[in-house]
């Protein structure tokens, strides 16, 4: 049964030039027939602004769209009373009407058929039939093997409606690459430290920095919003910012301190410059004193880990960890050590977190004006229904003990349960999707073909027809998030707030929000207490006026500030100060590593090197995509088409690489990316590393524009160094070497 | 009055919101751009220096494009910013090729286009779209007779370049150094 | 190492990598202006010193070819313009800063004026012609009447005319190949030496083509001077300049520019003419032809090479 799920590329009629060749004739036609699309601009007074929130990435900017008279989207703006765009939106957001107008996108339910010769296609369904089919497979595992053994992947709002379908349903088994693959390090080691999550968007006070210190947080290309705005405060008022960074980032060419770090070696340096701080006695004493446990244990660890030490590791002059450290204490408490967010480095990440922690609790840079603040979040009232039901297992018990720090579902331990040879004690039998491009955001692709082979079904929600609709049995298609009402988002800030996203158009082709396809598909499942509404703008409606607002005063403001209610945003001069760990302080010396045999105290310890003729393929962002979600946009393609894979000048040379020729690579486990990438020959990166945006190198036809465009850094990421603490799937332990000719002549295609 | 713009290089991130910025505000058909980031990367690891600079029409004092227009399609408003009248423009090119910057398209309906520093917001007291969307504040606009204005107070204090002061063309935007 | 790359992906098509927004309409355009303004400078020339009768084909046959090559050639610009419909607001205005503008205009008058020129002589070129309308026979006797001082006119506007196919290159001071005050005379002098080619070609009289090649050899080895001045010029230039002009020394266009401009279209043709003037044989045509084909070529180089020299990137 090697193909049960034959990869489908949707509707590969007419691909390629042809439907290169349609899409332009597309454009030209709308020209014409829309005379309004008249070159001249739309004056704001002559449109209608919805107001919505961001879903191109997860900082969740809120933003009005402006609808001219003939109901065309004409521009997506930032609303000023947000705290997550402040009136701006970054280029994604302001480029969201892309998707929108994408006519590339999923138009109509689809579903898996096979031809008497074994071939596979998607036929258009209607709704009912998608959404029967869904149904019924969901009441059959339910009666075969327990609700819990139908899984979901998700990300984002769709994803969160999923995941009440589900919850409802009896399942709490999902996982989503945005833990395990993302933050899941950086939560795990600030909670052991702080008794708190950094939580998003990231209680960073860098608008009120005197120093802020990124390591590898690529701020500026990482554009997470009101982030990169605050950084550019930061550098009007003469802050002092420390980058750590193999590759001179934009944030390192914007900072007074670039530390071109050996890649891997971070935490040797965060260990010297604790060092440092202890034993030039100049780290904040008074906060060491009030609010932290374990210094003593922390100082007696740190008294070889010197800058000399560090040198040898990490390649940093120890005059430079010196007085790196130095400018920290002397702008303490006003410090932000940037937590980062991408954090599944080497595998030893949740130490390398704790040792930010660490760092940051040694210059008092918590709770205070400058470093980071106490956020706060509104709390949403719920919305009536029943208990959700309790599952006898969830994602929690799959790793069987394993990874006992982990505080969400672990991606790859889903895939796992999804294979009986691996013989986990809870098998998964079916999945949905949502919101997620697994093969394009999980490493290990054989790993993620095995499991999706293994299962008996699989739905994905999706607006685009990206790689991972490709495996779907049913396929639903999602209305964007210009076209939907949705969740109120409560996120946390400064201050308290609500934002409202409500639909500015009408859904284009036959697609529909996530609401209403989730309650078709629990009202087919008999769990109508669950979605006790017909629109969902009633439950926000609701909730809103529990909140002492209304939809009609949202729709009108967009935002809606609270004050806080948890105290202030800083903890106050000498305050008493309880932390929600086990000795009620912050755990310099983290007890509860020590319960479960982790080094209560963080080690540096060396990781493998690239073998000769090998470069360490380190990857990050672009400031116009956000991973492969908008390489199809067509502003944002505009912008850049495709990714490339940076290579410093000497091993340009050494390879005989010239700007711009096509490579292709090949990994230390001889996986070869699908497709040729081309080369950027810069000084901005070590000769020891490539570098690669990551989100690109699409396999799916169907995306016009974004179809072999670049590779995929997932493709040559087969090795993953697995954090035991939260099962952090550490990513940048891959090496890669080029292949100047086409190593796929004579090889199938690979797929997906 | 004298319009003019003064461009943060220290602080642009590159990011190119500016450009998605101007083209949703008016409307610039897909592939092509009024604005547009170079980036400048010089030394040798790890001794680098680099930065990002958001270009556009200059709105040049002392204008070529206008100078050699056939038909006086593109011409100056008040405030010194450069126009072109869409109906007058036949698409000879001339103005085009007289650009030292680069700055204009032929628009795909023929006529010549470029920025036009978003004359119908400035007209009504607003910044041009992609002095408003850039997250990092460096692009400021205003007159530069009022020495209140953003653009004014932006140079105050800091030392600028313009771009290829020996074409002559008295350019408008100002790098901040 | 240096890098400079545009990182919010310009491709705007015809401008980026590098300009090309005029294509082969506007180097054939600019070469029958220069060859229509040589031959109606030299046809009005011998008029104006009475040598009507001595040089026929100069003066009246060798005519014909002008508002052919005008009309032509304003059809090549027309085609290149992107805004067509538009056409007309050419002629809404004259402003003078902008070559283009006054080329219009002086195309707009010499054009009709050759044509009458032209049908001027129709009678005694085709004695059986006949102008059929009254008024018509009545115009052709004013112009006959008046025909020195028409030559007159002639002569000054085909000078504009030629001037015009160089300055309007020249007066882009963003484009260092074509910013240099040398290309008005040069494209002057080239477009006469044209003009006196296609004559030469047309002529059948051994004493006029004598003459012809006598003044073309004189025009040519100045257009050689101009281009050695030229070539001074870049290399005595800014940065930009030197550069540009690398794209004659080693860059893309330095065997289309020696091999065919200078050696083809020059050397070669004054070579050939001062051998005949010795009293060598040499096929008639082959000078004549290298100068067309040389003028046109230099054109073409002209205009592709100097679109790719730029201030920045
Ligand atoms: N190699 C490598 N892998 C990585 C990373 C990396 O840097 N390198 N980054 C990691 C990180 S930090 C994260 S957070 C994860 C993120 O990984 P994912 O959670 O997979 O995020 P995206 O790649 O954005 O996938 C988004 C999918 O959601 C779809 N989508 C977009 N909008 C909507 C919508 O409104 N409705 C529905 N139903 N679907 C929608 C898109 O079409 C796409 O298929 O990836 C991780 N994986
Ligand atoms: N434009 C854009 N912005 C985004 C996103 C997007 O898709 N597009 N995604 C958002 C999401 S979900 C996330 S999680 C964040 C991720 O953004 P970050 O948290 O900033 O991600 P990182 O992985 O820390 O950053 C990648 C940087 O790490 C550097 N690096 C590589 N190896 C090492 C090393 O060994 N040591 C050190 N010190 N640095 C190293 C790389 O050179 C690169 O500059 O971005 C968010 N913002
Ligand atoms: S940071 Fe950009 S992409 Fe993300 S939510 Fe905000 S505007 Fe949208
Ligand atoms: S929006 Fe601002 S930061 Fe971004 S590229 Fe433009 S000028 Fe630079
Ligand atoms: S930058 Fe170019 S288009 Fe703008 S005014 Fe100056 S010459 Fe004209
Ligand atoms: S293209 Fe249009 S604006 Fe430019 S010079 Fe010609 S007529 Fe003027
Ligand atoms: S000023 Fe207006 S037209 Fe000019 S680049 Fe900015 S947004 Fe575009
Ligand atoms: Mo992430």
């Amino acid at each position: 049964m090697k193909t049960r799920r034959e990869f489908i590329k949707i509707s590969s009629v007419g691909a390629g030039v042809a439907a290169l060749g349609l899409h332009a004739l597309d454009l030209k036609g709308l020209n014409w027939l829309n005379p309004d699309s008249s070159n001249e601009p739309a004056s704001d007074e002559d449109m209608t602004p919805y107001p919505t929130y961001c879903e191109v990435c997860f900082w969740k900017c809120a933003a009005w769209v402006y609808v001219d008279k003939k109901g065309k989207i004409r521009k997506i703006i930032g609303n000023k009373n947000d705290p997550h765009s402040q009136g701006r939106m970054c280029p994604r957001g302001t480029g969201g009407l892309g998707m929108y107008y994408d006519n590339d996108r999923l138009k109509t339910p689809l579903i898996r058929e096979t031809r008497p010769d074994g071939s596979q296609y998607f036929r258009k369904a209607s709704w009912n039939e998608a959404l029967d089919k869904v149904a019924n497979k969901m009441k059959e595992v339910k009666e075969k093997y327990g609700p819990e053994a139908f899984g979901l992947f998700n990300h984002g709002t769709p994803g969160g409606h999923l995941e009440h379908l589900m919850r409802a349903y009896g399942s709490e088994t999902n996982a989503e690459p945005a833990y395990a693959n993302c933050r899941g390090p950086r939560s795990a080691a600030y909670y052991a430290t702080f008794g708190a999550f950094i939580g998003s968007p990231e209680c960073t006070d860098i608008r009120d920095t005197r120093c802020m210190v990124l390591i590898g947080s690529h701020i500026g290309e990482n554009m997470h919003n009101s982030q990169v705005q605050e950084m550019s405060e930061a550098i009007d008022n003469n802050a002092t910012i420390i980058t750590v960074d193999p590759r001179f980032s934009t944030a390192a060419s914007k900072s007074q301190y670039w530390l071109p770090i050996k890649p891997s070696t971070d935490l040797a340096l965060l260990l010297a410059w604790i060092h440092v701080l202890i034993y030039e006695d100049i780290y904040n004493k008074d906060f060491v004193k009030k609010y932290t446990f374990g210094f003593e244990q922390l100082k007696a660890h740190v008294k070889d880990m010197t800058p000399e030490w560090a040198y040898g590791i990490t390649t940093i002059e120890p005059d430079i960890i010196r007085n790196t450290a130095r400018e920290m204490a002397g702008a303490a408490p006003a410090v932000v050590i940037h937590p980062g967010r991408h954090t599944v480095w080497y595998g030893d990440d949740t130490q390398r977190e704790r040792a930010m922690a660490i760092l940051t609790a040694l210059l008092g840079a918590w709770g205070k004006r400058g470093s980071l603040y106490l956020p706060e979040a509104v709390h949403l009232p719920e919305y009536p229904q029943p208990e959700y039901p309790k599952p006898k297992w969830s994602w929690r018990d799959l790793p069987e003990g394993k990874f006992p720090l982990a505080t969400m579902g672990i991606t790859s331990e889903l895939l796992k349960a999804s294979i009986p040879r691996y013989k986990y004690k809870h098998q998964v039998k079916a999945w949905l999707v949502g919101g997620t491009n697994l093969p394009l955001s999980m490493p290990d692709k054989k790993l993620f073909k095995e499991a999706a082979n293994s299962v008996e079904f699989i739905a994905v929600m999706d607006t685009m027809p990206m790689e991972v609709t490709g495996y779907a049995d049913v396929v639903l298609p999602e209305a964007t998030y210009l076209e939907r009402y949705d969740f109120i988002r409560a996120a946390q800030n400064r201050v308290p707030n609500v934002a409202l996203r409500m639909p500015a158009a009408k859904p284009r082709f036959k697609s529909k929000p996530a609401w209403w396809i989730t309650k078709q598909i629990g009202e087919r499942l008999g769990l109508h207490a669950y979605f006790n509404y017909d629109d969902y703008s009633e439950v926000i409606d609701w909730q809103f006026k529990k909140l002492g607002t209304s939809l009609e005063e949202m729709k009108k403001i967009g935002v809606k500030s609270f004050p806080r209610e948890s105290g202030p945003l800083y903890i106050g001069e000498g305050e008493k100060f309880e932390f929600n760990t086990n000795t009620g302080k912050i755990e310099l010396y983290s007890t509860d590593f020590a319960d479960l045999g982790f080094d209560p105290l963080p080690n540096y310890k060396p990781h493998p090197e690239p073998p000769q003729n090998y470069y360490r393929l380190i990857y990050g962002r672009a400031p116009m995509h956000t991973f492969s979600r908008t390489s199809n946009n067509h502003f944002l393609w505009d912008l850049m088409k495709e990714n490339s894979v940076w290579v410093n000048p000497k091993v340009a040379s050494l390879w005989e690489l010239k700007n711009d020729q096509k490579v292709w690579l090949k990994n230390q486990d001889g996986a070869i990316t699908s497709f040729p990438v081309k080369v950027r020959i810069t000084e901005r990166i070590r000769w020891d590393s490539v570098y690669m945006v990551h989100g690109f190198g699409h396999s799916d036809k169907k995306l016009s524009r974004a179809y072999g465009r670049g590779a995929s850094d997932e493709e040559m990421i087969t090795k993953i160094a697995k954090d035991p603490i939260m099962g952090g799937e550490g990513m940048r332990g891959n090496f890669i070497t080029f292949l100047k000719e086409n190593p796929n002549k004579n090889r199938k295609e690979d797929k997906a | 009055m004298r319009y003019a713009m003064a461009i943060d290089t220290h602080k642009c991130v590159g990011c190119s919101d500016c450009v998605v910025a101007c083209q949703t505000e008016n409307n610039v058909p897909h592939g092509y751009c009024r604005d547009w980031i170079v980036e400048y990367v010089d030394g040798t690891y790890p001794s680098l220096d680099m930065r990002f600079q958001s270009e556009r029409c200059n709105h040049c004092d002392n204008a070529p494009c206008v100078r050699c227009c056939p038909t006086g399609a593109s011409h100056i408003v008040e405030g010194g910013i450069v126009l072109v009248t869409h109906d007058e423009c036949i698409g000879c090119g001339a103005c085009i090729e007289s650009c030292p910057y680069d700055a204009r398209y032929p628009h795909p309906d023929g006529y010549v286009d470029k920025c036009t520093f978003c004359v119908q917001r400035v007209e009504k007291g607003q910044n041009p779209a992609c002095v408003d969307v850039c997250p990092t504040h460096c692009l400021h606009f205003g007159d530069l007779d009022d020495p209140n204005s953003d653009v004014s107070l932006a140079l105050k204090d800091r030392s600028w370049k313009v771009l290829a002061p020996e074409a002559g063309t008295k350019p408008q935007l100002y790098f901040l150094t | 190492m240096k890098e400079e790359l545009f990182v919010s992906g310009r491709h705007i098509p015809n401008i980026d990598p590098y300009l090309n927004i005029w294509h082969w309409q506007i180097p054939l355009y600019l070469f029958l202006g220069g060859l229509a303004a040589g031959i109606l400078f030299f046809a009005a020339y011998f008029v104006v010193r009475g040598k009507e009768k001595e040089m026929p084909a100069t003066v009246k046959w060798a005519t014909i070819i002008a508002p052919i090559a005008l009309v032509i050639g304003l059809g090549a610009l027309f085609w290149d313009l992107k805004h067509k419909l538009y056409f007309w607001q050419l002629y809404t205005t004259i402003r003078f800063t902008s070559p283009m503008s006054w080329g219009a205009w002086t195309l707009m008058a010499i054009t009709p004026l050759s044509i009458v020129w032209v049908a001027s002589y129709m009678k005694e070129m085709f004695p059986k012609w006949d102008w059929k309308f009254g008024f018509l026979n009545k115009f052709e006797a004013f112009v006959i009447k008046y025909r020195v001082p028409f030559a007159w006119i002639m002569m000054y506007l085909a000078i504009i005319l030629g001037v015009y196919t160089g300055i309007l290159l020249s007066a882009f001071n963003a484009r260092p190949l074509w910013n240099v005050s040398i290309l008005g005379p040069l494209f002057l002098v080239s477009g006469f030496s044209t003009g006196l080619a296609a004559t030469m070609w047309v002529s059948k009289d051994e004493h006029e083509r004598k003459v012809l090649s006598r003044i073309d050899i004189v025009f040519i080895l100045i257009e050689l001077f101009l281009i050695i001045h030229l070539f001074m010029g870049f290399m005595a230039g800014t940065a930009v300049k030197t550069e540009a002009f690398q794209l004659f020394l080693g860059g893309e266009f330095t065997i289309s520019f020696w091999v065919f401009v200078v050696l083809l279209g020059l050397v070669f043709p004054v070579t050939l003419e001062t051998l005949e003037l010795w009293g060598y044989h040499v096929p008639k045509w082959i000078p004549p032809l290298l100068i067309l084909f040389g003028g046109l070529m230099f054109r073409f180089v002209m205009v592709e090479a100097g679109q790719i020299t730029r201030f920045l990137y």
